[in-house]
């Protein structure tokens, strides 16, 4: 079994808020990531896929093919967006990278051929925060 | 003969903004700006390097005390920029379009006042890895 990650990009605003709580206590748990006119990040997502190399191309997936299913199911619906506002698989979900990083699972998987698994998803929202998601 | 050292402080901030004119139609706006003008804004992790240039003082070996500066660059631009929106929440941007390039102005204009005469200053601002601007150039 071999792994294959590629890493692809968005740039998106965002903000942390829970619209069942008040100002003060989503400023309290949230602080300044619930800006009420959002903030934004460079965000980066790793994307690894596992499986057996095909004996005619010696590929498990054309790392080419790979990076356009995350862009057509991922990437446009995210890329110089807002997440709060603008993404329908976010809609009525609290914009957290743990929640997006679930999203995008659920969105990129069935965009893959039946001969490789989506092993995981990492997704970085600055040189110091990132989330992974293993499906589980 | 003066034995010029530049000094570089790296600080940084995640902001949202979008690039539009208000002076054009949404239809401009679009065909220059493209998914930047998106309405709803979107944003970056801004890596900001501030450059310090001048001549080691005698008694103390430092250009600037880094500590100085990067206490200074916080009070003065995280403090205002860190998890805003740069159209929205800073004054300097209600009639200035929040590109690279005028934030990374705007930076020096806030910062110059605050750096002794006799040092040299310049910004660098990325927007994201691949894009970033100098200033003065």
């Amino acid at each position: 079994m071999v792994y294959l990650t590629r890493i692809e990009h968005f740039n998106a605003a965002h903000r942390l808020y829970n619209p069942n709580w008040t100002l003060e206590k989503n400023e309290e748990v949230f602080g300044k990531c619930a800006n009420k006119n959002w903030h934004g990040h460079n965000f980066e997502l790793h994307v690894t896929i596992k499986g057996k190399a095909d004996p005619d191309t010696g590929f498990i997936f054309d790392a080419k093919k790979l990076a356009l299913v995350i862009q057509e199911r991922v990437v446009e619906k995210l890329d110089h967006r807002n997440l709060n506002v603008d993404v329908d698989f976010m809609r009525g979900q609290l914009c957290s990278i743990e929640n997006l990083i679930v999203g995008i699972w659920k969105e990129l998987e069935p965009g893959l051929p039946t001969q490789v698994k989506l092993h995981s998803l990492k997704l970085v929202e600055t040189a110091k925060i990132y989330v992974e998601y293993y499906g589980e | 003969m003066a034995n010029k050292v530049a000094i570089y402080r790296k600080e940084h901030f995640n902001a949202a903004h979008r690039l539009f004119n208000p002076a054009w139609s949404d239809a401009e706006n679009d065909k220059i700006f493209g998914k930047c003008a998106y309405p709803n804004y979107h944003g970056h992790n801004y890596d900001l390097i501030v450059k310090i240039t001048g001549v080691p003082d005698a008694q103390t070996g430092y250009v600037v005390d880094t500590k100085v500066i990067s206490d200074l660059v916080r009070r003065e631009i995280v403090e205002r920029f860190d998890h805003r929106n740069l159209n929205e929440d800073v004054a300097e941007f209600k009639n200035l379009n929040p590109t690279a390039e005028n934030i990374a102005i705007v930076i020096y204009n806030l910062l110059r006042p605050h750096i002794h005469s006799t040092l040299e200053l310049q910004v660098r601002l990325y927007e994201t890895p691949r894009n970033f601007v100098d200033y003065p150039a």
